[in-house]
């Protein structure tokens, strides 16, 4: 196709992702650079027959002209990412000079809402990728292994929790697991303890988002293994078979590696899906004990005063450098494959 | 696996059968759970004193009369404006199908007809934005949007949901394309189409198949989309999404945290149809981009 025709035809949909997905991300980096406005405040003097006072307010005309006058707020620099909010370059340094132990240094630090988000975040990540590959795989063998005639309104049943979205999802689990819910008043027969509930403790709650992490992603893996399994060659499997080679022989040395591609393409997928964790934690109202990263730039977004647009920039261009991090060693390789092809 | 040579062991079947109705039980049942509670009134469904009476209807009776209530759809879609919510969510989902279907099969075409090492590069691009995280775009827009004040109004969510799916639909119509021979429309060019009839009048008869699939992935991001839709529309204009969640936010309403309850049933509902229709069409869409990208 030549050069010509191919801009013509890529002109829309190129226009629309430069626009609305290249130039936000510039606009990010831009606003994490700023800060908005402190309040201008004036000097008020107040006299009455006993003498005068000074006192401090808040000029709100002097304070909206400023706004108007630069939106984006005053010039700041680094200073919103190294901020007690953010990468809290003092608050660490003080927390290493002044705890004894590694420990309790950790615990410190652990508290500072960017590292507790990132922590959770991390979290999630690790426990719900490796569970939703496992998950996945042992439901497509199984299903795999049923009458085709019945597989059909099967695959339908397990595709479910996908398709709805995670805010949907995690509500509908919410209503059950909740101290009013079905199974929330169940354990709390089956335990013996009335005050058991998800929002009592933070381990719980991690533990609720992350099943819900599991629930929700398994059938997308599910359904790439499932495809995948429909070719994995038979010879190689019969010959294993005659020669004796066990159930779970036969998997490891033939299946996995057969579809073993596609293993690294569902990990990465749902890694990529995972660090950006965030309706779940809305949907199980958990904003208490469990914040993502996400959480944290929709919680600026939404602030009631003012919206803290810099502190959101901020969280997001660190979101995007973790984003970085996790897809480095796919565009390596791919860059290295493209190499060695030309 | 059904290998003929392979003779299953009795034990494994009915492992294998167990771990499956199991995992249905698992994935279905709060689904039905909820659908199920959606008729009740709020003391049964999320009732203080005994989970059993979400099953018996014990306060359902008492204050509707009857063991199933139609109260919370009644209230949610009136009072609780959920109607505005759904007229949104289909015009917003509309729009967004057929332009996105629109400027991605004709940029996926040219990207699976070039040769040149551009292209490559492209959809190494397009697989970078998709990872981006939406929250992250989003306050990105925010601020341009309130100075050219074209914040909170349908147009505007339209063309960002629209931009944002771009990447995935490129990518999954990219790999249907590429299973169109190419000797199919270079015939036609030969003949002399320009290479928009050749797309128009024989490429596009026999992407089908291709088109749905990728229509239905833009339906269930549009669709389902809360990130942008909560934090780029006002009040006025919320989808059903944000419109659920906002019913969750004012819990001293009694009636509120129902509403929600059916909200969430009527909003899931009509995917869950669409779904069960068009299931060859989500399955190969999802493995077309596995399998082959």
């Amino acid at each position: 196709m030549p050069n010509k025709t191919f801009f013509w035809f890529f002109l829309p949909t190129g226009l629309a992702m430069i626009l609305f997905i290249g130039l936000p991300i510039i606009s990010t980096g831009i606003q994490s650079f700023y800060a908005q406005h402190d309040q201008v405040v004036k000097e008020v003097k107040k006299c009455d027959p006993f003498g005068c006072t000074v006192s401090i307010v808040v000029d709100q005309e002097a304070t909206s002209v400023l706004r108007d006058e630069r939106p984006l707020g005053k010039f700041n620099g680094f200073g919103t990412y190294v901020d007690r909010n953010h990468l809290a370059i003092e608050q660490i340094s003080e927390f290493w000079d002044e705890t004894d132990t590694l420990g309790e240094f950790i615990d410190q630090v652990t508290n500072l809402p960017f590292y507790k988000a990132l922590l959770f975040t991390l979290t999630y990540c690790l426990f719900v990728t490796p569970n939703v590959l496992l998950l996945g795989f042992i439901i497509a063998l199984s299903l795999n292994a049923i009458s085709r005639k019945i597989r059909g309104p099967l695959i339908f049943g397990t595709i479910l929790p996908m398709i709805v979205t995670p805010l949907v999802g995690s509500l509908v689990l919410f209503w059950m697991i909740d101290a009013e819910g079905i199974i929330g008043a169940n354990l709390q027969l089956m335990m013996e303890d009335p005050y058991l509930s998800l929002k009592s403790s933070r381990t719980l709650t991690w533990i609720t988002i992350i099943i819900y992490g599991i629930w929700h992603h398994s059938p997308f893996a599910f359904v790439v293994f499932y495809a995948a399994l429909q070719t994995v060659p038979q010879e190689p499997v019969e010959a294993a078979i005659i020669d004796g080679a066990s159930r779970y022989q036969r998997i490891r040395h033939i299946v996995l590696p057969h579809i073993y591609p596609v293993v690294t393409f569902v990990a990465l997928i749902s890694l990529m899906d995972n660090f950006r964790v965030f309706e779940p934690i809305i949907g199980f109202s958990a904003e208490g004990s469990a914040q993502s990263l996400s959480w944290l730039i929709y919680d600026n977004l939404v602030n009631e005063e003012v919206i803290l647009f810099g502190s959101a920039a901020a969280t997001s261009m660190m979101t995007i450098i973790g984003i970085a991090i996790l897809l480095a060693p796919v565009l390596i390789r791919t860059w290295k494959e493209f190499r060695t092809a030309r | 696996m059904e290998y003929g040579l392979d003779k299953r062991s009795n034990a494994l079947k009915t492992f294998n059968t167990t771990f499956i109705i199991i995992w249905l039980l698992i994935a279905c049942f709060p689904f039905i759970w909820t659908f199920w509670g959606s008729f009740k009134v709020r003391a049964d469904f999320f009732s203080r004193a005994d989970w059993w009476y979400a099953i018996s209807a014990f306060n359902t009776l008492i204050e509707t009369g009857g063991q199933f209530t139609l109260n919370a759809y009644s209230e949610a879609w009136t009072e609780g404006e959920f109607w505005k919510a759904s007229r949104n969510t289909i015009i917003v989902t509309v729009f967004v199908v057929t332009i996105s279907l629109f400027l991605g099969t004709l940029g996926a075409y040219a990207l699976s007809r070039s040769t040149e090492r551009y292209a490559f590069w492209i959809l190494i691009a397009a697989l970078i934005f998709r990872a981006m995280p939406h929250i992250t775009l989003v306050s990105g827009y925010l601020f341009p949007f309130f100075e050219l004040q074209i914040w909170g109004i349908l147009p505007t969510t339209i063309v960002v949901l629209v931009a944002i799916n771009q990447p995935f639909t490129l990518w999954l119509l990219y790999s249907f394309f590429k299973t169109v021979p190419k000797e199919l429309d270079e015939s036609a060019l030969i003949d002399g189409c320009s290479y928009f009839q050749a797309f128009r009048y024989i490429i596009m008869p026999v992407m089908w198949p291709g088109v749905i699939t990728a229509g239905l992935f833009s339906l269930m991001l549009a669709y389902n989309d809360f990130t942008v839709t909560a934090l780029l529309l006002n009040q006025e204009n919320h989808t059903m999404v944000p419109k659920i969640q906002s019913y969750l936010g004012t819990n001293q309403h009694e009636g509120n945290l129902m509403w929600a309850v059916s909200a969430v049933v009527s909003a899931t509902a009509p995917l869950f149809m669409l779904v069960m229709f068009f299931q060859r069409q989500v399955i190969s869409g999802l493995t077309t981009g596995a399998v082959k990208g």
